[in-house]
């Protein structure tokens, strides 16, 4: 099987290629890429110069399989992932069972088999994520796991959190730690700060994740351990991160598309669409986190995808859960918000979304490369989409981007050499 | 005089007109108050639904008695909020109310936006009777009602509201109402019961009682609830008292003719010494007959907007 892409921009910030490129894939390699490429016995598709990237990692996706299959499955989280140009997520282990044994890594993996992407499972740090005892890390490395995490829920033990670093090095998993203070964020649902104030919304303060960020820097400077920081979310986290990194202290960190794009004020109408957890914070911190990953001082852009049904988001804000549908927007959001006006470029993308979390999760990824596992996403940047969640593949239906038009599309996402989205036609088909 | 919108949740965004609108409306209802029959068939064949998902015996009783001095059918829904924490069951029961025809449902929910919640799925008018510490519009238009009532209006006066401001919605009201009418707002209480950023609304905020009570016109004196110092947010209430409490020493500093007011019920003898709340500047039982008139005017705006003014005569 053979599949000639024509007339794409590639864009790949670690290998040097044309601006203009034809692509060849034979099986699930890519064979050739070069300026122009003749090749009977195939089939051609003609990119009209829209971007071709290297398939994206999202590494930070709630599936909610096995246990909340009414939020999500592994099916439909991996067939959102496709409609948002991601080949690639790893799975959070907040399932039921916790993915906290063999067993239920297992169970993933055998149910990713017949999905669309790949998958790759987290494994958690402590049985049950309860933050008490340490979950068995090496059997979880041994089954697969490419990183360990509570995710959920911080592990609030300092004395557990240090004993996980140390234990978990030898197998070179990265600890992705949910920085949150829960007695000082409290029943809160949204920032703390004027808009909290006026809402009559309970707090919760950007120190809630700073001081667990600042302590978990510690203890990775104690234990040598690979820390990475899931959805950093403030200003002052980010300085602490920074100043870790300066004094050559292990730690990574990721932001999520809607802490780039919005802020507390959006929480004004009382849309429980805008209730996530971290919270949207201030004008102050997403400035702050925007010109971080401008300047590439911060790793990686995953989205915290966290499907809910509709009873659970309906309500008030109080009533409502945290978390909202982030695979399928993403990359327009990125690309509406950000790249558009000058914030970010295509190769930073690249970088933020595929070469460092494929680092951070020891995963070998070599772009668009001869030889490589042809796992593509082809954008187009000057159509527009207007967002309807009702369309969304993923069960969650949940995105505060409802309804907004976005520049910037997925025209295909192509697995393995072959195409499993295809949005020529506007339908967003799926192609299994 | 007309409300714009369907729904009445929060005083935010009102103008001055609109708000001495409501409070004229206000006043021709407290002549009725003097009537030998204190009723008018204002609002005769239409139905208020009183949903009560938090206690609160004063303001329901408030309401009702509105509605029946207006001649509305009235129903009452009490359930506890625990029993409706999903929203899915908050929009039920609020829903089983309209198809009872309720004209204007009356909403208090210990949830912040629990009333636009409504007021966006619902076709009847909602009226906010309080939703968590977000906003309680009917008890800030009583108190500034009152203020009016006595002092005039309110442009350039001098307003003091002091107690446990972060979880009071009827500080959050009061402020929005009296900015929108020109007052100057003061704050104070323990550090830990002022909200953060509250300063960004356009008030100021006091450390000291007794420089905050320096030429007011108006001390509104908000109710301490005792499980604010469980959780540690004030370590005494005798602290309380000492550091907070109007009493007959601090009342000494006020003007003359300034008012004393409180939303009740009042903890005498905390937030305030029994001989304040019983002085002649205490203008607290007039605040309570001041509410039935200004919830009359709030359902016959919302209600009777089809209804000729001349009902009223
Ligand atoms: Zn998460």
């Amino acid at each position: 099987m053979k599949l000639l892409l024509k007339n794409g921009c590639p864009v790949d910030s670690r290998n040097e290629l044309p601006e203009k490129v034809d692509i060849l894939i034979e099986n699930n390699k890519i064979v050739k890429i070069a300026e122009n490429i003749d090749e009977n016995d195939t089939e051609i598709i003609n990119l009209d110069g829209t971007k071709v990237l290297p398939g994206l990692i999202d590494m930070h996706v709630h599936l909610r399989e096995p246990g909340y299959e009414e939020k999500e499955t592994i099916k439909t989280g991996c067939e959102a992932a496709a409609a948002g140009g991601i080949t690639t997520v790893a799975a959070m282990p907040n399932t039921d069972p916790i993915a906290d044994n063999p067993a239920t890594i297992e169970l993933i993996k055998a149910r990713a088999q017949e999905a669309l992407v790949d998958v790759v499972p987290l494994g958690s740090i402590t049985k049950g994520s309860s933050g008490k005892e340490l979950a068995e890390i090496g059997f979880l490395s041994r089954s697969g796991v490419k990183g360990v995490t509570d995710d959920g829920n911080p592990v609030m033990d300092s004395e557990v959190m240090r004993r996980a670093m140390e234990y978990s090095r030898p197998f070179d998993l990265p600890i992705i730690s949910h920085c949150e203070d829960l007695n000082l964020a409290a029943e809160g649902v949204m920032h703390e700060g004027f808009y909290s104030t006026k809402l009559g919304l309970k707090p919760i303060p950007a120190a809630a994740e700073e001081v667990m960020i600042a302590r978990d820097i510690a203890l990775a400077d104690l234990t040598g351990a690979r820390l990475h920081i899931a959805h950093l979310s403030t200003a002052r986290g980010f300085e602490l991160v920074k100043a870790a990194r300066e004094n050559g202290i292990k730690v990574t960190a990721e932001v999520t598309p809607h802490h780039l794009t919005l802020t507390d004020a959006d929480l004004q109408e009382y849309n429980t669409a805008m209730k996530v957890n971290p919270p949207l914070r201030s004008v102050d911190d997403r400035d702050t986190l925007i010109k971080a990953v401008k300047d590439g001082q911060l790793s990686v852009i995953a989205t915290d995808h966290a499907p809910h049904t509709y009873e659970e988001k309906m309500g008030t804000i109080d009533s409502a859960a945290f978390g909202i549908s982030g695979l399928e927007t993403a990359l327009s959001v990125l690309h509406h918000y950000l790249i558009r006006k000058g914030n970010l470029d295509w190769n930073q993308i690249i970088e933020l979304m595929y070469y460092n979390p494929a680092e951070i999760l020891r995963l070998d990824k070599e772009g668009l490369k001869i030889g490589s596992i042809a796992d593509l996403t082809i954008f187009a940047e000057n159509e527009s989409w207007t967002v309807d969640t009702d369309k969304f593949k993923s069960l969650g239906k949940h995105s505060p981007y409802n309804g907004q038009e976005l520049t910037g599309t997925v025209k295909l996402t192509i697995k393995d050499g072959k195409i499993i989205y295809d949005n020529r036609g506007g339908q967003g088909e799926l192609i299994y | 005089m007309m409300l714009k919108q369907k729904d009445f949740i929060d005083l935010e965004g009102l103008t001055d007109e609109e708000i001495y609108g409501i409070l004229e409306t206000a006043s021709s209802m407290k002549d009725i108050f003097t009537r030998s029959v204190k009723k008018v068939p204002t609002l005769r064949g239409k139905t208020v639904v009183n949903l009560f998902f938090e206690p609160s015996t004063r303001t329901k009783s408030s309401f009702d008695l509105a509605a029946k001095r207006l001649s509305a059918d009235v129903m009452s829904i009490s359930k506890k909020a625990s029993s409706v924490v999903k929203g899915e069951t908050l929009l039920d029961t609020a829903r089983t109310m309209e198809v009872m025809a309720a004209d204007v449902v009356v909403v208090r929910h210990s949830h912040p936006g629990a009333a636009k919640y409504l007021g966006d799925n619902l076709q009847a008018a909602v009226l906010n009777a309080g939703d968590g510490p977000h906003a309680h519009p009917t008890q800030a238009l009583l108190d500034i009602f009152t203020i009016w009532d006595k002092l005039g209006e309110l442009k350039g006066k001098k307003i003091l509201i002091i107690g446990d401001i972060a979880h009071s919605r009827v500080a959050r009201s009061n402020i929005w109402g009296l900015l929108a009418l020109g007052a100057e707002i003061r704050l104070c209480g323990p550090a830990t019961l002022i909200p953060m950023g509250i300063e960004q609304a356009g008030v100021k905020v006091y450390q000291d009682v007794d420089e905050a009570l320096k030429g007011v016109d108006a001390v509104n004196i908000l109710r301490i609830q005792l499980e604010r110092q469980e959780r540690g947010l004030f370590p005494s209430l005798r602290e309380y008292r000492y550091l907070y409490g109007i009493n007959k020493e601090r009342q000494k500093s006020l003007k003359p003719e300034a008012l004393v007011m409180h939303p009740g019920p009042m903890n005498r003898g905390v937030e305030i010494e029994s001989n304040v709340a019983d002085s002649k500047q205490s203008v607290i039982t007039e605040q309570v007959a001041n509410g039935v008139a200004i919830r009359m005017a709030l359902l016959y705006l919302l209600a009777g907007k089809e209804v000729k003014h001349e009902a009223l005569a």
